[in-house]
């Protein structure tokens, strides 16, 4: 397959415009005429669901949780980058732009990644306008701070819920377009197949978790905004109804999956603490302006940290990194955290900890200042370790984040069935092999509020739509390919939970596909999963029944998924043979530790195609080509 | 350590509920009630009955799904903490934690901890907005808000919606989520043009609910997991009362309420 990413020529700062120009419009009297499924109603799926209602396209929203504000995206803490040098310190655009593909270690499309640094500024504005409190100065101007990453400040936030204000701007906004009737939220419905009439993407098959009922929802297009696959790893920062299942179900009706091992590990996560964990909590990396990261000198060094001599303390990212210093990327800080702690230096009950030392920090800016800052991180992590940062360092370790992979879309968001758009975290397009701190805020708003606005119009005014029902072959047939998965999970009734699989999944990949990574690692884990789908298929029990409210078989649903999804992260975290970003394969570095990248045969992306059960996915590439950012050897030193 | 959970077990709204006592041994002081919920739940699941049903997401105390009612105290004991960020610490061995979902007629139950709060989703969508369609505003530093007004703005957005505001209430009273709310949007200047408007229609919903008076006792701020101060209600009814006086005849109408009023 030839893949078409739709880029315009000419300028790069012009592209945009020119395509919005060269996009046929939909007569605003016909525009509720189309009716459109957005699947999600976190950043991405809130904000397009809220602006295709203003715009007066009939929306239908589906979301798994019980109102479209629980999405995930309420978690993300740090805040979102924008190009506004409100503080005169050398921001632009452009540098915005440069920042992020350099930072995605240049596996990302430069054109997508312009045109999110051109939108940046209007996401603020847009937030504000909806009553966003971003954090202000005292002359009532908005705050920056700078960010994990990052040289100038260009991060704005709301305290420590950045993530969480957003949101709620954007289900304000949506709520508004409800109340109008232009968009019919569907809370507690999964999305279980995409409907492909004639080769376009037509509808979905959704199941109401509360009875069970599974119905066919007819559309012009379908919008995936359904976040990333980061639980495929068991424990990640993720909510724990995060899942794949959308997007999976998308790949195998013929969407191309892209990149998927370009997972993202954050460094600071509070450490694992028993077998029980159920997930694994983030702490911002706005905290790594003013915490200081470090290890004992002395492997295994038991002496509680503040016994410990300033002389006998290891500031490994200082030491390395002197330019950048605690603030090097999440890809560097996390790989740093592992290396350290493999050969015997990390702290805490496990030895899968550093400290997070903020001493310095409050003896320079004080107390009260750093409680400002941080305060509701600090109470966070004294609730759940029962230390109190302000007197001992904070313990952290790296843990599963986001993923930059995901369906693969072109310029215009859509992915390669006509007529599915995918957003957000669901696609692959802006952040190359590793996102940059307070990034995939900006992506998700810029793609709902900005981006599919346009883009939808194009392929609705461009396209004809036949009428369709549920009675399509098409639709019939995904229904009941749900319907015997579904029977098929109940009827196994064996002699282990769908969790106790999960963890075991979980590890396999955290163990082989996680932040170190080699070909015959990669290779054992492939056969470990394939043993273990093997049992899940013969050994899975799921209580209760199909007709009710059962979390247990929305899991077992789900953990199907991510048996073969986990499949296909290791077969394409085996074929990129270099190491890039959040990829690190232990073969390919340069002499002092750091990812090599090949770009002589590996600056591509890499989309899979299904093709079929047993049969090993078809790799397509599309070439990634860099005209204003020169690809080099990133250098955080 | 080994504890007892006494946990309301109600397979739907149709069904009868009763408690059920299930011994819980090997509990960590780090693990989360959740956590314990889920080792409880694998149990259940292996000896062929069927688990406990709670709601819960981001399990860290952010998205607002869990709640429970634990030993009569919405979220438990701790101060300023939801469920799923308690942790078993705060226990004793032997002791036994009874848990009930949220009770408030406008929260029907689903099923065992779980209750529909939909009504929640109406105030807001009956006003609870700023109404600016995408790419209708002006450059984010045009309008200046000083630090105070957006700390207290931030203050009373913090809320999560969890409805432990209802559920600690005696009345069952949603006046805290929706004074919250109210607050957030109308202590900033973008929320100043529909301050009135926006008062009068979310406390209409919010009438037409299914929930109680506030009479103003003052559990909702102490169950609040985001301590949302009370000041938000007194907030509302400054601006509802002054929005009463003004005659309006172009108010949206209330949606349908998720239970009718008897």
């Amino acid at each position: 397959m030839t893949l078409d990413a739709r880029i315009p020529s000419g300028p790069i700062e012009e592209a945009w415009d020119k395509a919005c120009f060269d996009m046929k419009l939909v007569n605003p009297s016909n525009k509720r005429k189309h009716n459109i499924i957005v699947v999600g109603s976190g950043l991405a799926g809130g904000s397009a669901a809220a602006s295709l209602g203003e715009l007066g396209y009939n929306v239908k929203c589906f979301c798994f949780q019980d109102t479209p504000r629980r999405a995930h995206s309420i978690a993300a803490q740090g805040g979102i980058n924008a190009a506004k040098n409100y503080p005169n310190d050398g921001e632009s655009i452009f540098r915005l732009f440069y920042d992020t593909v350099k930072g995605g270690d240049f596996r990302a499309r430069e054109g997508n990644v312009y045109r999110l640094a051109q939108n940046s500024g209007k996401i603020i504005d847009q937030c504000v306008a909806q009553g966003v409190p971003f954090a202000r100065e005292y002359g009532g101007s908005l705050s920056n701070r700078s960010f994990g990453g990052a040289q100038v400040s260009r991060t704005f936030y709301a305290r420590g819920q950045t993530g969480q204000q957003l949101l709620l701007g954007a289900y304000q906004a949506l709520e508004r377009q409800i109340h109008a009737g232009s968009v019919t939220m569907v809370p507690r419905t999964e999305m279980q197949d995409l409907i492909v009439v004639d080769g376009k993407a037509r509808g979905i098959v959704a199941r109401n978790l509360l009875t069970g009922e599974l119905t066919v929802h007819i559309a012009d297009a379908v919008i995936l905004a359904t976040g990333g696959y980061g639980n495929v790893y068991y424990l990640s920062t993720n909510a724990k109804g995060s899942n794949a299942t959308a997007i999976w179900r998308a790949y195998k009706r013929g969407a191309l999956f892209a990149n998927p091992c370009f997972t993202q590990i954050h460094p600071t996560c509070i450490p694992v603490s028993g077998d029980y964990q159920s997930k694994l909590t983030l702490m911002s990396e706005s905290l790594r302006n003013d915490g200081r990261i470090w290890v004992p000198k002395k492997k295994g060094d038991t002496r509680p940290p503040n016994e410990i001599p300033e002389d006998e303390r290891d500031y490994y990212l200082e030491r390395r990194y002197p330019s950048f210093g605690n603030l090097v990327p999440r890809d560097v800080a996390s790989r740093n955290a592992k290396t350290l702690c493999d050969e015997g230096y990390g702290v805490g009950k496990s030895g899968l900890g550093v400290y997070l030392d903020f001493s310095e920090s409050i003896a320079r800016l004080g107390e009260k200042t750093i409680r400002e800052r941080y305060g509701n991180l600090f109470d966070m992590y004294e609730r759940i370790t029962d230390e109190n940062p302000y007197k001992v360092p904070m313990r952290i370790y790296p843990a599963i984040h986001y993923t930059m992979g995901g369906l693969w879309v072109d310029y215009q968001l859509q992915s390669t069935i006509p007529g599915l758009f995918v957003l957000g975290e669901a696609n692959f397009s802006d952040h190359g092999a590793n996102r940059l701190g307070a990034s995939a805020l900006m992506q998700g708003l810029s793609d709902g509020y900005f981006i599919i606005p346009n883009t939808i119009g194009n392929y609705l005014a461009t396209n004809t739509f036949p009428k369709v029902d549920a009675s399509n072959p098409a639709a019939q047939e995904a229904i009941q390919a749900v319907k015997t998965k579904i029977d098929k999970l109940l009827s196994i009734k064996g002699k282990r939970t769908v969790d106790s699989f999960h963890r075991e999944l979980g590890k396999i990949l955290w163990d082989y596909c996680g932040m170190a990574r080699t070909a015959q690692g990669l290779q054992v884990a492939i056969g470990k999963i394939r043993t273990l789908r093997e049992e899940y298929w013969k050994n899975v029990t799921v209580p209760g029944s199909g007709s009710d409210l059962n979390e247990s078989l929305e899991k077992a649903s789900r953990v199907a998924d991510y048996f073969e999804l986990a499949e296909l992260l290791c077969i394409d975290a085996l074929d990129r043979n270099e190491s890039c970003g959040g990829h690190f394969r232990e073969e390919y570095q340069t002499p002092d530790g750091e990812a090599q990248r090949d770009d002589e045969h590996y600056s591509y992306v890499a989309a899979w195609g299904y093709a079929g059960p047993d049969a090993a996915p078809e790799l397509n590439k599309e070439p990634l080509e860099f005209h204003y950012v020169h690809p080099s050897q990133r250098s955080y030193k | 350590m080994k504890l007892t959970l006494k946990i309301w077990r109600q397979k739907s709204s149709n069904d009868k509920g009763a408690f059920v006592s299930y011994p819980v041994d090997d509990v960590d002081p780090e693990m989360s009630i959740l956590e314990c919920l889920d080792v409880l739940n694998e149990s259940l699941i292996l000896r062929g009955e069927v688990p406990v049903a709670f709601e819960h997401d981001c399990r860290e105390g952010i998205c607002g799904s869990c709640g429970f009612v634990i030993n009569g105290v919405a979220h438990g004991p701790e101060r300023g903490t939801t469920a799923c960020q308690l942790t078993m610490r705060h226990f004793k061995n032997g002791d036994e934690l009874t848990l009930e979902p949220w009770r408030a007629k406008a929260f029907p139950l689903i099923k065992d901890l779980v209750v529909n709060r939909r009504a929640l989703d109406h105030i807001i969508e009956a006003g609870g907005y700023i109404s600016v369609s995408t790419g209708q505003a002006p450059d984010g530093n045009d309008i200046l808000i000083g630090k105070e007004i957006a700390d207290e703005s931030m203050d009373a957005a913090a809320c999560i919606g969890c409805g432990a505001c209802v559920a600690a209430c005696p009345n069952a009273s949603a006046a805290l989520f929706t004074g919250a709310k109210i607050t957030h949007l109308g202590t900033l200047p973008q929320g100043e043009p529909e301050r009135e408007r926006r008062a009068l229609s979310m406390v209409a919903q919010m009438n037409a609910e299914n929930f109680g008076n506030c009479t103003s006792i003052g559990e909702c701020t102490g169950a609040c997991p985001k301590e949302i101060p009370l000041e938000v209600i007194a907030n509302m009814n400054h601006d509802y009362v002054c929005a009463s006086f003004k005659r309006r005849d172009d108010l949206p109408s209330p949606v349908a309420p998720v239970v009718e009023r008897a």
